[in-house]
């Protein structure tokens, strides 16, 4: 198949270079760290509630935090050791949080948990089971949305699911955790999409999966049968074609309705991503909780490019440090791929669930144009996967003029940021965009409960 | 041709006058009955439109005040005491005297008192960057200073001074209309009493980390230590969340708690400079800690 005649989603999007450094590089474990900490809240929803108090000894994948709510998930110690203290310990975006500060001594795992390397595919028959399975080792959506996986796969009343997606796009330049993962636990993989299939009582699943990845594509292709339920598209690169409304049209061609209400469900998809298919299967078949993840470490300036399977809760510090530690002329890490996600404002931070890449910046790269005025060029309406006038919206910010800014659909916009990388004048539309998107769901909000 | 320009003429004035007529006859039968106090109230009023009062602009708050049974409730921050008992006598109600009060800036973060430890290159308020990270310095509830306050003050009465990046109050232009207090992300300024002769205390951080923390960010924090809450004869200083807290209605201007407080982080404004003899008390009390 030509690039040409691909599927992929109808309106906007970029091409950015993609600079997949560390495609090559196989996934290693990152030693553990003296102490790990690890955040009440590393999802979407509820902070989970403690059950553990400090001084108390933890076994690694022991449950230290329960969930508390629907929407919310269990978090488990991912080392062996002592609780020293409770402490607000600063995250991504420099605000403090609550962590359990936790000093390893050893690596003795929780009894019942399986740490085999033999493929397990027998899959349990009863949906339920799998549901509790998968809640109660604290799955969460690992695409960076980190919403409980457990509420997913549970089909609310009224709505019927017909498909499930799983996103093996990876769309964001630089980043490799997907694609290795695809290569090195392919089957695990599966196996883990045929448990949610069974959660949900479907009969097909669709991999997206972008064509700069050949060989992931050829890879699983050759591990399916003719007549699997489980198929695999390759998909024209572009990006956001990871972000779920995009995969959703070009997987399907149906649409999903508006946010901030609309969801995959809508339109009869479940979308999971791969590193969170292969959580489910670690979950139902090994009873291994999520307490480690694949997360790649990159940068141009980087010695070692590398992907490193990390222990939740160690310092960004020590997973720079083992790709060969931070370049003199660093002028940003970002936290997640460089389109979505967000420049560190200190290093100490640890990882959480939703931790996808670090990459690291030349000052001369990272440093932001000034910003010039608008020439009403165009570029971002055009680029604009949802169809919105950024240049607009974020005038209309700017002047404060929210409800006009509402009327205008600022919700819909999903924060890719293509407009602030398209735009010739280096205007910040996406900082204004999203700041007047929060007042306006607030104000929303409010009318609701009145 | 003189005909062809008089009967324009005159053609061109009985339409004027036949319009007039109409006009006219509309206008008194839709007049809208307007209260004549509504305009000789907003003349009292100080025009600024600032919202203070919670209504949109001046005029509405005239409006407001005409159809209440009583001022209380109503009002105006900007115009004080005075702009309210005139609008109390032309409405023959009692006016309800308020103190006056002024914006206060709660940090004391200056560039020398906590130091960068990030570089912010991204849109130059503060809106912005608080929904980005926690800004430059180590402390994440300090002022960011980059100005939001100062470009929302309708009065031109708070400004970012160049040296300590910190928002500076102007005494004299202040209205205490509030509009910095709700533009500032990170909630540090507050509208206090302004106090006999402006005398004010205040305690000048809003950092709720834990003692270490606080101070390892700023060297002017509160680190929470609770002296001031001791010293205080008068229970007006509360602490709570490792931050101390001045209640101004409370509070007596005896200054005690800024002779304690370690970090320096307790302000006082307009007082007269102290004796050298009560400089030389200000020491005792923290030796007498250190012998403690």
């Amino acid at each position: 198949m030509t690039q040409h005649t691909m599927k992929s989603f109808p309106m906007g999007g970029i091409h950015p270079q993609d600079h997949k450094l560390s495609a090559d590089q196989a996934i290693t474990s990152l030693p553990v760290t003296e102490t790990v900490s690890v955040f009440f809240s590393q999802h979407i929803g509820a902070p989970a509630t403690p059950l553990i108090k400090p001084g108390d000894q933890v076994k690694t994948g022991q449950l230290i935090a329960e969930s508390a709510g629907f929407i919310s998930a269990n978090i488990h110690s991912p080392v062996t050791g002592t609780v020293v203290k409770f402490e607000e310990v600063m995250d991504a975006s420099g605000y403090k949080k609550t962590a359990a500060v936790i000093k390893v001594a050893d690596d003795e795992w929780e009894d019942g948990i399986d740490l085999t390397p033999d493929l397990k595919t027998d899959i349990p028959a009863d949906p339920d089971l799998i549901r509790q399975k998968v809640q109660k080792a604290g799955i969460v959506g690992l695409g960076g949305a980190t919403f409980p996986t457990h509420v997913k796969l549970g089909v609310p009343s009224g709505k019927a699911a017909e498909v499930l997606l799983v996103n093996g796009v990876e769309c964001e330049p630089y980043l490799t955790a997907d694609h290795r993962l695809m290569l090195e636990k392919g089957r695990e993989i599966l196996v883990g999409i045929r448990i949610a299939l069974a959660a949900l009582g479907l009969k097909k699943a669709i991999i997206g999966i972008e064509n700069n990845k050949p060989d992931a594509i050829k890879y699983l292709q050759s591990l399916l049968t003719g007549e699997d339920p489980i198929s695999i598209q390759a998909l024209k690169v572009r990006y956001p074609q990871g972000g779920e409304r995009q995969l959703v049209k070009a997987l399907t061609g149906r649409e999903i309705p508006p946010p901030p209400r609309g969801l995959p469900i809508d339109v009869g998809a479940v979308v999971l991503n791969v590193a969170t298919c292969k959580a489910i299967y670690d979950a139902v078949q090994k009873n291994k909780p999520l307490i480690e993840r694949v997360i790649t470490v990159t940068g141009c300036s980087i010695q070692k490019p590398s992907n490193f399977l990390a222990r939740i809760g160690v310092p960004i510090q020590s997973l720079i440090d083992a790709a060969g530690g931070l370049p003199e002329q660093t002028g940003k890490v970002i936290s997640g791929g460089p389109m979505m996600g967000k420049s560190l404002a200190s290093l100490d931070c640890p990882v959480t669930k939703g931790t996808g890449g670090i990459v690291v910046f030349d000052a001369e790269v990272a440093r932001r144009q000034d910003m010039m005025d608008c020439i009403r060029c165009g570029k971002c309406v055009s680029v604009c996967p949802l169809g919105l006038e950024p240049y607009l919206l974020a005038a209309l910010v700017e002047r404060n003029m929210l409800d006009r800014a509402e009327a205008e659909k600022i919700t819909n916009c999903c924060e890719c940021a293509c407009c602030t990388y398209t735009c010739p004048s280096s205007r910040s539309l996406l900082d204004y965009i999203r700041l007047g998107k929060t007042a306006v769901l607030k104000a929303m909000r409010e009318r609701q409960q009145k | 041709m003189s005909m062809t320009l008089l009967f324009t003429i005159l053609t061109l004035c009985l339409i004027g006058i036949f319009a007039a007529i109409i006009l006219y006859i509309i206008a008194q039968k839709f007049k809208v009955e307007e209260d004549p106090r509504i305009d000789a109230v907003e003349e009292v009023l100080p025009s600024a439109n600032c919202g203070a009062c919670g209504y949109p602009g001046c005029r509405a708050f005239a409006e407001a005040c005409i159809k209440a049974d009583s001022l209380e409730g109503l009002f105006c921050v900007p115009g004080g005491n005075e702009c309210m008992a005139q609008v109390a006598h032309l409405l023959g109600h009692e006016a309800v005297a308020q103190d006056p009060k002024i914006a206060v800036v709660r940090c004391n973060g200056t560039v020398e008192n906590r130091a960068h430890v990030t570089q912010y290159d991204g849109v130059k308020t503060c809106a912005i960057c608080a929904q980005t990270y926690s800004g430059e310095t180590a402390c994440a509830y300090g002022c960011l200073g980059l100005g939001d306050c100062e470009t929302v003050c309708p009065f031109d009465a708070i400004h970012i001074d160049v040296k300590t990046q910190l928002p500076v109050v102007d005494e004299d232009k202040c209205t205490a209309c509030g509009k910095c207090v709700t533009a500032c992300p990170k909630q540090i300024i507050e509208l206090r009493k302004r106090g006999p002769k402006g005398r004010r205390v205040w305690i000048s951080c809003i950092n709720h980390d834990k003692g270490g923390a606080a101070r390892k960010a700023c060297q002017a924090a509160c680190i929470g230590c609770g002296k001031c809450v001791k010293e205080c004869p008068f229970d007006a200083i509360v602490l709570e969340n490792n931050l101390a807290y001045i209640d101004f209605e409370k509070c007596k201007l005896c200054r005690k708690c800024v002779a304690v407080c370690p970090t320096g982080a307790i302000h006082e404004i307009h007082f007269p400079p102290r004796p050298v003899k009560s400089q030389e008390t200000t020491g005792g009390p923290s030796t007498a800690v250190s012998e403690g």
